[in-house]
């Protein structure tokens, strides 16, 4: 029996919808509305107007270069998600169409790894990068990114490819494909769905990746995060400009996350529902 | 041609043997019916003729060439499968496109071949559409119009009708055996509907755990079971089996008697007995009788009759209709 919706329980709906959404967005937009206060406005206290000032973020450029930490970002991000891609694929690949009975053994062994706080294996990782020269390098940092992120980018591709129907492939192979063309014709147009979500969302958690960014890096291989970072500790508590390197620095992801919601919703909830 | 031989075949998963050992010859044109209840092996039966899961051991061949270690491209058999297996991301044209694409075959051919099925399976108008936007059984039609263009040697239907609903079923029927009289080419089908098997058929395989129990037309199968198991599986409704003691007054261990043999009267007969569930149908009338020597009796009675529930009937068995089995099973 279908429910029936009354004008006043969709207007109600709509008002605890929206009050949730602004409580959520509350400190994105708040971080925004002090980036364009001056610091005396920004410690003076709790103002939602600001004096649409953009000296914060003239100092941050002048004082810290915004485009190396955002160049880092970048191929940070998009690296260690091609790097996972390509061991990925393969894996997910193998498992989701010739499984063993230890691949789903296999699978939650993997995304057991998520379950450890990063913080445990700290020591021996922060000594592996110093002894072996990758400390404060873009590839070291992409490999460990890659590493973090892998159990996901796994199970999610693993998902994908699981819900192609394998007599789709059998029909293929009768129709006269050879591996290669059941490849290239029948998988991969099949697949490009998921594995665009895949990446789109590793690019976001590689991009917001904060503890591993931070303490294994000091200048040269430095993202965002450790830009951000820098304006918190040394300098004291000047509010306006650390807001404006945050607005900095998640601005691009937001906008690439806006764009590219339905995918990422998607990708997100792929399995869950049929 | 498509002539399909296999010799002393055998599939087994580790240790579970899906099929112990199979002879079995499909002559050309034949359109022969894999039947039996879930999980007796006509699938992978199917599935080995196909290429699509390798023998354990023994030998396929086809027109007289081995071909069991073949990939299933190489074999030029079409398969038609149960959940249609469409290609979501292509257009009708280009799912029945495909393996003519896959054989080297060049555009003119190709859009001509394709627009020869289209016209055969009535999708002439539903060529630029995707599986997505097509009904069940205009995507079966996809199906079998991917399986036709290429002209295989043998098509491999492994339960094509299941998904559909009962009226589409019988249209779909009909039109499969319209196909296979206009290209006389070999049929394989897989069903565990024995109305599919009887109606489509020119030779039925009955298949229980991976044994053949009967190969023969369908008449034959009816006619003449050749053990309990086919005498059971064969028929709609189900021939009524009885052994014990009345049994033995038949001179066997058990004995058989379709619905459709046993004369119904009201007033005189063999036996007799309370009827419990009537079920009207217009053309025929079905009786679930509650004997009191052979416990119960279904009976097939053609037409209208007016026997309700509770009534008492008298039954009586066509003579030349009785069908006797020893002990083993088999038909005496």
């Amino acid at each position: 029996m279908a429910r029936a919706v009354t004008t006043r329980t969709k207007a109600i709906n709509t008002a605890v919808a929206w009050t949730v959404a602004l409580v959520i967005f509350f400190p994105i937009l708040y971080t925004l509305i002090t980036s364009l206060k001056t610091e005396a406005e920004a410690i003076a206290g709790f103002d939602l107007i600001p004096s649409f000032t953009f000296e914060s973020y003239v100092a941050v450029q002048t004082q810290n270069d915004y485009f190396k930490p955002f160049m880092n970002s970048v191929i940070l991000a998009l690296g260690s998600t091609l790097l996972a891609l390509i061991v990925a694929i393969p894996a997910a690949w193998a498992m989701a169409f010739s499984p063993t009975k230890r691949t789903k053994d296999i699978l939650m062994w993997m995304l057991s790894t998520k379950m450890m706080p990063a913080v445990a294996v700290l020591v021996p990782i922060y000594l592996i990068f110093l002894r072996t020269g990758l400390m404060d390098t873009r590839i070291g940092l992409t490999v460990m990114l890659m590493l973090i992120n892998l159990p996901i980018v796994i199970w999610m591709l693993y998902t994908y490819f699981r819900e192609i129907p394998g007599e789709i492939l059998e029909a293929a192979r009768m129709d006269g494909a050879s591996l290669w063309n059941e490849i290239l014709y029948i998988l991969t147009p099949m697949a490009v769905p998921g594995i665009a979500s895949t990446m789109l969302l590793n690019i976001i958690l590689a991009w917001n990746e904060s503890f591993w960014t931070i303490q294994l890096t000091t200048t040269n291989a430095a993202p965002l995060t450790a830009f951000i970072a820098s304006f918190s500790s040394p300098q004291g508590l000047f509010w306006a400009k650390l807001s404006a390197a945050s607005t900095l620095a998640i601005a691009p992801i937001l906008i690439m996350g806006w764009f590219s919601q339905k995918q990422l919703v998607r990708g997100l909830t792929f399995g869950a529902v049929k | 041609m498509g002539n399909i031989t296999l010799r002393n075949v055998r599939k087994a998963f580790g240790n579970v043997v899906i099929i112990p050992d199979i002879n079995l010859d499909i002559e050309d044109g034949e359109f022969v019916v894999f039947v039996g209840p879930s999980g007796c092996g006509k699938s992978t039966l199917l599935r080995l003729i196909a290429g699509l899961e390798d023998t354990t051991s023994g030998t396929i061949s086809i027109d007289g060439r081995d071909v069991t270690g073949e990939a299933p491209a190489k074999r030029k058999l079409a398969m038609v499968f149960q959940s249609y297996a469409l290609y979501p991301h292509m257009t009708v044209a280009k799912n029945i496109a495909f393996p003519l694409k896959m054989a080297g075959e060049d555009k003119a051919t190709i859009e001509r071949k394709v627009a020869d099925a289209a016209r055969v399976l009535n999708l002439t108008d539903y060529l630029e559409r995707r599986p997505g936007q097509l009904s069940g059984g205009q995507r079966q039609r996809v199906a079998i119009g991917r399986a036709i263009v290429r002209q295989p040697s043998a098509f491999l239907f492994d339960e094509p009708l299941s998904n559909l609903d009962a009226a589409l079923r019988g249209t779909m029927r009909l039109e499969i055996s319209e196909l296979h009289f206009q290209l006389k080419t070999t049929m394989i089908y897989v069903t565990h509907d024995q109305i599919e098997a009887m109606t489509m058929a020119d030779k039925i395989v009955v298949l229980n755990a991976g044994n053949i129990e009967q190969v023969g037309s369908p008449m034959e199968l009816y006619n003449a079971p050749r053990n309990l198991f086919v005498a059971g599986f064969i028929g709609s409704p189900k021939m009524n089996l009885i052994d014990g003691p009345p049994a033995e007054k038949f001179g066997a261990h058990t004995v058989g008697f379709r619905p459709e043999h046993i004369a119904i009267s009201t007033t005189e007969g063999t036996w007799k007995g309370t009827v419990g569930v009537a079920e009207h149908l217009g053309s025929d009338t079905f009786l679930h009788v509650h004997t009191d020597d052979l416990g119960t009796v279904n009976v097939r009675a053609s037409g209208e009759m007016k026997i309700n529930h509770g009534d008492t009937v008298w039954l009586t068995p066509d003579p030349a209709r009785i069908y006797r089995f020893d002990a083993a099973g088999l038909a005496i």
